[in-house]
């Protein structure tokens, strides 16, 4: 794969399985065929066996509307198949409870040097202090497992497990493939410190409920949620006044490398990457407004029970002038909620996620003409997320045979829509996320506040090829743990893993 | 090869001390005629670290008294000998950063440069627009589809270019290696071959001559090449101790593509971790440490190679003078690289110095440039990689004077 899209040798492979197999090869028939399977790629994770059936019988209209309201669908299926990731319907406290940073319990039982190389026991240590470091983890291994304490990566793989489930089993299709959206819009990195913890309530209670609402609902609520003040810093900032020093001193008293002031980190990506785009209008003046404007959104206990609070303390009292508007002096916590209203109503905004919309559900490159549609229904319905999709899937240019087949699957929307394709059941096992991260898409742990790039060029490597092509065989010979693939129309495994791993199926 | 070695004694912060051997590329011109042609391959690892390091945090100026002023907390300290973790003196006015002592022998051996207060003159402070810039080689340019890296393979077009001529060792293909010249881009060396889920087992031929028959011929050439020449068997030399983590792994894959010669023209890899607003000192006491142990692990282990190996550093912008109120750094303007290797003229720090005074700022608050980042990356590729020509690598700029780094 030299180049930047991957250019099949042989466009179609094998004839071995088509939903039309056993349907009437009457051209009408297959047009039909196509735009159904082609609603499942993109507005779900593709087909499972029975679904172009049902979409036949209930009409492409009717489908839409039915994953346009999701909460009208019952889900009993995946809903059960997710009850064992018990911490997904934690609250914050008790999650820390549950899953406790070692580190931080280790000192709190008083065992010393439990893991200090966080990889294996440090080779250079001195023999005796390496059988300190054994025993200390045997301590503190055997408390946890007394107690049923599990390890914050387990946070971590449930999130992971609880994608690829849903993806694999709920009705809500375009629910799930709008969460993968919006996360990675409003992207925060696992890893990141406190986020460990704060990252599930992100997603479950954030996220997830807001999909399909408006924007500046889920703008709004992404901003004062503990993960994403973690994240972009914001929770640091704080106007720098003789009252915040003070207040700043007891709460670090053994941390002398601050004196307060702004934090310019999320005020700057809220405008780049969450609303207007870098083109968008804004300059660095306005910048450092938006932080002023924000200073005092913070985070009330990160590390015992992180909730958004608004310290009056920390905030700059001053007047402040964001993208041409007067914000008075005074305003405390409306300082912020009026940035995040000048945002949302900014035309800019309305451009910017109207073409990241369309770039997701329609091209690579977003046609500009339904690109200004969507856009002039984000300013008519104050920024609704689902009519703003209702305009993308009645249009010409979603519904063009020019746009089939043409995006390329992200690594997450392969996998899931390989195992969907063939039938199959999964709990998904570590293994699954494991080999999505070996393709180049690492859930949840993008570091950087962008966001995968939602592009073919950035899934088109050898390597995320290779690791593609591994995946397709190790799935249809039945390798992966938990997970299980019907081989139905198939000549045998092989025929399955060449067809998962052909050009065609790389793309939605 | 008849070389010269001398060995010295190492101390850098290990509690046992370890010999190492010095590259004896200082004999490199003797040498030239009588190696191989592929082993005097010029060669170029660039490293992006992701995220904008902090340049005088990496490379401080002590010696300019508005340091300490504009970051009362988190200036690194002047050197000292009776205080730990001050600045390890360079030239009287720049140090670098204490977690970078491992790199302190390879300046004094002439084999790292620095160059100060160097980057883009976009006034850009997104990080992706940025790097996108640095990327392309085309500041304030959006609309060049390929990097420069790769602009440069397409003018040095090579008769006996193998599949491994150019590569990332990444899951995704940097921008800056992007374009018409094949590339290739990988995570990990170990995980670019076709198997059936079991790590020892190979696909069975039926699996692998059909997917080789539907992809591209070149990922399977390559992944049959790498198997054959099989460059995990290259172990760490000269008590090279590469640090744990991605970055001193990719490093270590990097030497092994070397040392296998299949081919190796020009080397991708990034490491992230430098977005420091917040906490500064410390993350980049860290960030610092595996970054300064990785690339002095990479310069010992690769010894005598190093003669015509340069190592190339960018980041995408630096951060403000000022710290800001939690410890940290904002997005700013100009920071500072290294150039490493044999043919580098190094123990010097390059550039001219814009200052630290208010007055000398760039807009009023970030490090002013006084080095396009360009004419460092041209001068690289006409002196080392023999390029005839960067007018098409770098659209639209002309190279100034050179710098002399090489």
């Amino acid at each position: 794969m030299r180049d930047k899209t991957i250019r099949p040798i042989v466009l179609v492979l094998l004839p071995l399985l088509l939903v039309t197999a056993t349907a009437s090869p009457a051209p009408l028939r297959i047009s039909e065929d196509q735009k159904i399977v082609h609603v499942l790629n993109r507005i779900g994770f593709g087909a499972r066996p029975g679904d172009v059936e049902r979409v036949l019988k209930i009409g492409i209209p009717a489908y839409i509307e039915e994953q346009l309201h999701p909460e009208r669908l019952t889900d009993t299926l995946a809903d059960d198949r997710v009850i064992d990731l018990n911490s997904l319907t934690m609250s914050r406290s008790k999650l820390l409870e549950q899953f406790p940073d070692p580190q931080q319990l280790a000192r709190q039982l008083g065992i010393r040097n439990p893991n200090q190389n966080k990889n294996a026991a440090d080779p250079n240590a001195a023999p005796a202090d390496q059988r300190k470091q054994a025993k200390a983890r045997a301590e503190l291994q055997e408390y946890m497992v007394e107690n049923k304490l599990q390890r914050p990566p387990q946070l971590l793989q449930q999130l992971i497990s609880n994608r690829i489930i849903r993806g694999v089993y709920s009705e809500r299709q375009l629910q799930e493939v709008m969460t993968d959206f919006w996360f990675n819009h409003f992207n925060v990195y696992w890893d990141k410190g406190a986020d460990r913890w704060l990252t599930t309530d992100y997603e479950m209670n954030v996220i997830r409920p807001r999909t399909m609402g408006k924007f500046k609902d889920l703008l709004l609520a992404t901003a004062q949620s503990p993960a994403m003040l973690f994240y972009l810093d914001n929770h640091l900032s704080s106007a720098p006044t003789p009252a915040v020093e003070a207040l700043r001193k007891r709460a670090n008293a053994n941390n002398n490398k601050r004196t307060p002031g702004i934090n310019e980190n999320y005020a700057r990506e809220l405008m780049e990457l969450h609303t207007l785009g870098v083109d968008g209008g804004y300059t660095q003046k306005d910048v450092t407004e938006v932080a002023r404007a924000l200073t005092g959104w913070t985070i009330d206990q990160p590390k015992v029970n992180g909730t958004f609070v608004f310290r009056p303390q920390m905030h700059d009292r001053g007047e402040k002038t964001v993208l041409g508007q007067r914000i008075p002096a005074n305003g405390g916590i409306q300082d912020g909620t009026r940035v995040i209203e000048i945002l949302a109503n900014h035309p800019s905004t309305a451009r910017f996620i109207s073409t990241k919309l369309v770039r997701r559900f329609v091209s690579d490159n977003p046609p500009q003409a339904l690109v200004d549609k969507v856009a002039a229904t984000y300013r008519k319905t104050d920024g609704d997320i689902s009519e703003m999709l209702r305009t993308i899937f009645y249009s010409e240019e979603f519904n063009s045979p020019e746009s089939y087949g043409q995006k390329m699957k992200s690594p997450f929307e392969y996998v899931v829509s390989s195992i969907r394709t063939l039938g199959g059941d999964t709990g998904g096992n570590q293994q699954i996320g494991r080999a999505i991260g070996q393709m180049g898409q690492a859930l949840y742990q993008y570091q950087a506040p962008t966001g995968f790039p939602d592009r073919a060029d950035f899934w088109t490597s050898d390597g995320a090829l290779v690791a593609r092509l591994n995946f397709a065989v190790t799935l249809t010979s039945g390798r992966i743990p938990d997970t299980r693939v019907s081989l139905n129309g198939f000549k045998d495994a092989q025929a399955a893993a060449l067809y998962l791993g052909s050009p065609d199926f790389q793309k939605r | 090869m008849s070389q010269s070695r001398r060995f010295f004694l190492k101390s850098s912060g290990l509690a046992m001390a370890s010999f190492a051997a010095v590259p004896s590329f200082l004999v490199r011109t003797a040498m030239a005629q009588g190696t191989t042609a592929s082993k005097d391959r010029p060669i170029l690892i660039a490293i992006f670290q992701r995220g904008a390091a902090d340049g005088i945090s990496v490379v401080p100026p002590f010696g300019d008294r508005n340091y300490s002023k504009a970051r009362p907390q988190i200036a690194v300290p002047a050197p000292s000998r009776s205080a730990a973790e001050t600045a390890i003196d360079l030239d009287g006015f720049f140090g670098l950063h204490p977690s970078l002592s491992p790199l302190k022998s390879i300046y004094d051996e002439g084999h790292l440069a620095v160059v100060h207060a160097v980057g883009s003159p976009d006034n850009t402070r997104s990080h992706f627009d940025a790097q996108d810039y640095m990327e392309a080689g085309a500041p304030g340019n959006k609309g060049l589809p390929d990097g420069w890296l790769n602009r440069y393979l397409q003018g040095a077009g090579k008769a006996d270019a193998t599949a491994f001529r150019a590569i990332a060792l990444d899951a995704k293909m940097p921008r800056t290696l992007m374009g018409a010249a094949p590339a290739l881009a990988l995570a990990k060396i170990q995980d670019f071959d076709v198997r059936g889920g079991n790590p020892k087992q190979a696909a069975s031929g039926d699996v692998y001559a059909a997917f080789e028959a539907m992809w591209h011929n070149s990922t399977f050439d390559a992944m049959k090449m790498l198997k054959n020449a099989n460059p995990q068997r290259f172990q760490p030399e000269n008590g090279a101790r590469y640090p744990n983590g991605q970055f001193g792994q990719s490093l270590l894959q990097m030497s092994q593509l070397i040392k296998a010669d299949i081919g190796l023209e020009v080397g991708f890899l990034d490491i992230g971790g430098w977005d420091t607003h917040a906490n500064q000192a410390g993350q980049l006491t860290q960030r610092l440490r595996e970054y300064g142990e990785g690339l002095s692990a990479f310069y010992r282990d690769l010894g005598d190679r190093m003669r015509n190996v340069v190592v190339l550093t960018m980041t995408e912008f630096g951060r403000t003078i000022k710290q800001n109120g939690s410890g940290g750094t904002d997005h700013g303007h100009a920071s500072a690289l290294f150039v490493m290797g044999g043919p580098v003229k190094g123990g010097k720090v390059y550039g001219k110095w814009p200052g630290l005074a208010p007055e000398q700022l760039y807009e009023g608050r970030d490090l002013a440039l006084t080095t396009d980042f360009r004419d460092v990356f041209s001068e690289l590729l006409k002196k080392h990689m023999r390029a005839a020509d960067t007018a098409k690598v770098f659209p639209g700029w002309q190279p100034g004077q050179a710098l002399g780094i090489l």
